[in-house]
């Protein structure tokens, strides 16, 4: 039941906080306005909205859409006379002044009948969305595209009226897209159209640059990036390029470029050639380790997915599961569907081609028998190829299937049609929990947390019909109404928080744009309403439960802020950590949850489309492990403050500022699901990351950012003898913050060979390393600790064991590892040493469990970062080779090894661990270095608490912070800067990254070398 | 003797099992879980009966699949939602493991109702 009555409150105390600035509201003061929506539901509050902002927007849209769109005009005009008519007249006038109208109307009428059934709903979201873009026949038509179909010729004449119409008005809709990253603003578009017309030429010179919004009714192309449209998929082309891979290999080699070949030929041996681990201290590659190339012959490489997105661990797959057994690699997939692309062809089109037995989009790595049929790549069917799927809007040519975006693009993003909507798109809701228990306050995140909202409101993600909230708690739940027309925030409190509910349904998350003024307020009110509160306790679940009554109606984003235990109500949990565990060595208890109660919620918010975002910022043991799960399971990300205070621990209350500004502005996707299609043979049998496993294959991601990462592993059900090449395929359906549904889909593929050399030639270390850590995470949850850290080990024995017995020439003797997997132990090694699996070595069980959780959410860029971070020493920049980015000159310092026999005291260091920065200077390091870089005259003088960098104008300081800026931009969370002095305290965070050398618990790189050679031996 | 019927409850619970593979994991283990308590209760309750009547066969041959359904129920992490969690069920080839273990109790719930419905007739007949 979406909406709580006011009618229910007899049982309900509306108590007086002590000490609240607002008033007291009681329900029944905002009885008149709940009753005016009954009958609608909970989007209503929008419909009202309607008429206020298309009086804003009418001129706009008279003055561009006058001469096109006469009908459109009647449209509006009905909803402006109704201004003070109820929601459901204005739903009934749409209808009428859509029918009543003739002919050029008919998209629009239609589009609104065919969202009908969706009620009051359906209505609303058409209504604002016209009101979005200026053209309002133009942006329903998408929603109609059932009458495309229908009517062809009619769809073709409006798309030239509505192509003509977006050009003119592009310089409006612009703005909209400075938030969603992708590059929109410099997108353009070529329409085509189903039937090679005379006409079609004329369509394609009509449409112009635009920005957002729905373009056509045709399929027509959005090329995101490239600011000169048709030349770049161009380049793709060569002029002997002939797109039958699985037909023509060898002549595709012969016309495209020797050099891929020759690479191709001289790798092969590289990665197999035997190194020998314990004489070869050397095994770090210069800069950054490459993640391999797939053997393919030069042009499928050139098509293949970004291994950014999409990663498997043996780039050669085996082909039968005999084989890769005897391999003793995970087979598995890392995947990074919803990165930030600067890159990424858009495509607007009524039919998206897919297989029809397998579903499977379309993809490059399929081959056209002929003209008119295509053989789908993963279950080998063969599929006729729609008419209009001929014609090449890039090329403006008919006849070329092959040469469509589509082929051409191994990542490609689809504008859907209604077919891939179960209901009309939702709007960007954002929910904000806050906990404002006397632990909270004392913390001081509330400060931080309303600045940044503050200070992003503008650039959250979304669009006129964006909707917000909060909900703060202690022991008991205060709601905030924040109805448009209220001189001051109304705070709500209920104290009955064994049985919730809303106190005002519909005056809690409010439009964003309307109620700004307000909500600011709030904001600027939040961080002192509680200065002087009392209370203790935490009523997390009831405030959760209250969180999700409210959110349920619409799906979105939970954003929920916990310092401490949750100690009252539902969920309420006990401390189960024994401080004197921490450095056990032999069993970790509490690695899972202690009771199901937020795993529950968290099915709940999945199955209505809401995902449950964690921070937890505390001092104390607060039972992450149980926690984690509602985010876990509602496909939510968690961040983890430990001994957070925004005074004391000025590294973390800068933590917190930046991963909100990343959080708050990224990209979002909402009500998503993911599908990971392979080959036939191949099947996915376990699932990593946070999610819902919804049916066998089908992942139910209540919200996708960009900063989440799955990895799947999979198994070789039939023997692969009969194909070359395996492919898989994800496709992520999501709903953009723009309320757009759109389809990213990236494909891979990758050879198949039949021997066990060929197997480990295309090992792909990190990816196998990030695969075993998170089954690793499974291990120690399901089984024990020590049973996932003997697997880790076993893994490393059993993989290399395998390979000496191979290659029989070897001395057995040594400890020798294939090319490919020379950085295995070493990574092995320092997984054991994380966090999340050491033992003998004092961790919080919350530092572990949060350790774990990241573990099995980010992508393989960031994980390895954490894994194994990057050690540069930075005080002889100067002499260092160097590339040029954007005018800037950054230095390329090599890669050192994580061992402090690298760690001069002469020298200055730079410890990239992913999301922080540790600069460690040595006792006699250069002076200038120190008055250049540092801004300080000598080493005694350096603070013990530096988090900046000062500017100096100097050569050496200058390079540093290039350096240090170049590295930061090339991950979404800019990381925190520590610099650390011999006798910090923070000395031990450093330290304890150096892997390679030896602690009181743990071997040294060396010695766990010789305990493999051991164990492999026996 | 009189002992078949629950019997025929548990081939219920069982078939169900077999179904579940083509409904959302959260519906197919809560209806799953819903027949855990029952079936550990009604087969604890029929091993005593036979332990009662002295059939000590049947007894012996009943006792460890009881003891491996009250294992099962005791077992379950506290985190979980009983002994099939929605969360856990597609993966490392949970399902393939539930399913091997439902048929072998179809089996030998089938086994049994042969043999109840023997002793009930020798029984019979005796009378």
């Amino acid at each position: 039941m979406p909406v709580v009555s006011s009618a229910v409150y007899p049982n309900v105390s509306y108590s007086v906080a002590a000490g609240s600035v607002y008033g007291q509201a009681f329900t029944s003061q905002s009885l008149p306005a709940v009753g005016q929506f009954k009958e609608t539901n909970t989007f209503s509050s929008q419909s009202t909205s309607v008429p206020h902002l298309l009086q804003q927007h009418v001129p706009v849209g008279y003055n561009t859409t006058l001469s096109t769109i006469s009908s459109a005009q009647s449209v509006q005009d009905n909803l402006c006379r109704n201004l003070t008519g109820s929601v459901a007249k204005v739903n009934n006038q749409i209808n009428a002044g859509g029918i009543d109208s003739s002919q050029p109307v008919h998209p629009v009428s239609q589009s609104v009948l065919f969202t009908k059934p969706g009620a009051g709903t359906s209505v609303s979201s058409a209504v604002i969305s016209s009101v979005r873009t200026p053209a309002p026949s133009l942006s329903s038509q998408p929603r109609s595209s059932p009458s495309v179909t229908q009517s062809p010729e009619l769809a073709l004449q409006e798309a030239i009226d509505s192509s003509s119409t977006t050009s003119s008005a592009s310089p409006v809709l612009n703005n909209y897209d400075a938030l969603e990253g992708g590059g929109y603003p410099e997108a353009r578009s070529v329409t085509s159209s189903p039937v090679p017309a005379p006409s079609v030429p004329q369509t394609s010179k009509a449409s112009k640059p635009f920005g957002y919004g729905y373009p056509t009714l045709q399929p027509g192309y959005q090329n995101a990036a490239p600011p000169t449209p048709v030349q770049p998929s161009n380049s793709g082309h060569h002029p002997g390029f002939q797109h039958y891979p699985q037909q023509y290999p060898g002549v595709n080699q012969l016309s495209s470029s020797l050099g891929g070949l020759s690479l191709q030929h001289s790798q092969q041996p590289e990665s197999l050639r035997p190194v020998n681990l314990t004489q070869d201290r050397n095994i770090l590659p210069v800069s950054s380790v490459p993640a391999p190339v797939p053997n393919l012959n030069s042009d499928l490489r050139k098509l293949n997915c970004s291994p950014d997105s999409f990663r498997c661990t043996l780039t050669n797959i085996p082909q039968t599961q005999a084989l890769l057994n005897k391999a003793k690699l995970p087979l598995g997939l890392l995947l990074h569907p919803f990165r930030d692309l600067t890159q990424l062809p858009v495509i607007t089109s009524s039919t998206i081609v897919r297989c029809r037995s397998c579903r499977t989009y379309i993809n490059p790595f399929v081959s056209f028998i002929d003209q008119r049929r295509w053989k789908c790549n993963l279950c080998y069917r063969v599929n006729d190829v729609p008419e209009e799927f001929m014609y090449n809007p890039l090329t403006r040519s008919y006849g070329e299937p092959h040469k469509r975006p589509e082929v051409q693009n191994s990542t490609v993003e689809f504008i859907a049609s209604s077919d891939y909507m179960l209901r009309p798109p939702q709007p960007a809701v954002y929910l904000f929990v806050l906990d404002v228990s006397h632990n909270a306050v004392e913390a001081g995140y509330l400060t931080i947390v309303c600045q940044s909202l503050l200070e992003n409101l503008d650039k959250l993600p979304g669009d006129s019909r964006t909707r917000i909230g909060f909900i703060t708690f202690d022991s008991t739940v205060q709601f905030y109404n924040l109805q448009e027309g209220l001189s001051q925030p109304q705070m709500l409190i209920v104290s009955d928080i064994d049985d919730i509910f809303l106190p005002t349904p519909d005056s809690l998350l409010v439009n964003l744009h309307e109620s700004k003024e307000l909500i600011k307020d709030l904001l600027n009110a939040l961080p002192n309403m509680f200065t002087n509160t009392r209370e203790t306790h935490s009523a997390l679940g009831p405030a959760l439960q209250a969180a999700f009554k409210l959110m349920s109606p619409t799906g979105g984003r939970i954003s929920v802020f916990q310092t401490q235990l949750p100690s009252l109500g539902a969920g309420l949990l006990h401390s189960r950590e024994d401080p004197n565990q921490r450095s056990s060595t032999k069993v970790v208890q509490h690695l899972g949850p202690a009771t199901d109660f937020y795993k529950k919620l968290a099915l709940d918010c999945s199955g209505q489309q809401t995902a449950v975002d964690l921070f937890l910022l505390s001092s104390q043991y607060s039972d992450l492990a149980s926690l984690a799960c509602m985010s876990k399971y509602s496909a939510g990300c968690i961040y983890y403050y430990p001994s957070f205070h925004r005074s004391h621990n000025p590294a973390q209350a800068e933590k917190l500022q930046k991963d909100l500004k990343r959080y708050l502005t990224r990209k979002i996707g909402f009500e998503a699901v993911m599908r990971i299609r392979c080959t036939k043979g191949l099947s996915i049998h376990t699932f990593h990351g946070n999610f819902f496993v919804r049916s066998t294959d089908l992942l139910s991601l209540a919200n996708v950012n960009p900063d989440a990462g799955f990895a799947v592993q999979m198994s070789i059900e039939e023997s692969l003898t009969d194909t070359s090449l395996v492919c898989f395929q994800t496709a992520l359906l999501y709903t953009s913050s723009k309320g757009e549904r759109r389809i990213r889909v990236h494909t891979l593929c990758l050879p198949v060979v039949s021997s066990l050399a060929d197997v480990y030639a295309g090992a792909d270390v990190q990816a196998v390393v990030c695969l075993l850590a998170n089954m690793a995470v499974d291990r120690s949850v399901s089984s024990s600790l020590s049973d996932a850290r003997d697997a880790l080990v076993n893994a490393v024995v059993d993989s290399l064991a395998s390979y000496m017995s191979t290659a029989s020439n070897l001395q057995q003797s040594m400890l020798i590892a294939p090319n490919s997997l020379k950085l295995f132990p070493l990574y092995i090694l320092a997984l054991l040493k994380q966090k999340a699996f050491r033992t003998g070595t004092s961790t919080r069980l919350d530092d572990r469990v949060y350790a774990m959780c990241q573990m099995k959410s980010q992508p393989l860029v960031h994980l390895m970062k954490m894994i194994h971070p990057n050690l540069y020493r930075i005080d002889k920049l100067i002499d260092e080779s160097t590339i040029h980015v954007n005018d800037r000159v950054v230095p390329q310092p090599p890669l050192q090894k994580l061992s402090a026999e690298k760690l001069t005291r002469e020298g200055a260091f730079l410890m990239d661990c992913g999301s922080i920065f540790y600069i460690w200077i040595g006792k006699n390091c250069d002076n200038n270095f120190i008055k250049d870089v540092l801004g300080y005259p000598n080493y005694a003088s350096v603070p013990q608490k530096m988090t900046q960098l000062p500017e100096v104008d100097a050569l050496s300081s200058e390079r540093t912070r290039s350096f240090i800026s170049w590295l930061r931009d090339s991950r979404p969370l800019s990381p925190v800067l520590q610099v650390i002095k011999d006798e910090n305290p923070a000395k031990t965070d450093f330290f304890q990254h150096l892997i390679e050398d030896r602690t009181e618990a743990a071997f040294s790189y060396y010695e766990f070398l010789l305990n493999i050679q051991q164990q492999i031996c026996k | 003797l009189k002992n078949v019927f629950p019997d025929l409850g548990l081939q219920i619970i069982t078939l169900s099992d077999l179904e579940c593979d083509y409904i959302n994991a959260r519906s197919c283990c809560s209806k799953l879980n819903k027949w855990v308590v029952p079936e550990v209760i009604g087969h604890a309750v029929v091993t005593v009966l036979m332990l009662i009547s002295l059939h000590w066969f049947i007894f012996l041959l009943n006792l460890p699949v009881a003891t491996w359904n009250i294992y099962r129920y005791i077992m379950v992490p506290s985190g979980n939602m009983g002994v099939f969690d929605p969360t856990e069920i597609h993966n490392r080839g949970q399902l393939k493991s539930h399913m091997k273990e439902a048929m072998i109790k179809l089996g030998f719930h089938l086994l049994c109702f042969f043999m109840y419905l023997y002793s009930m007739i020798l029984a019979l007949i005796n009378d």
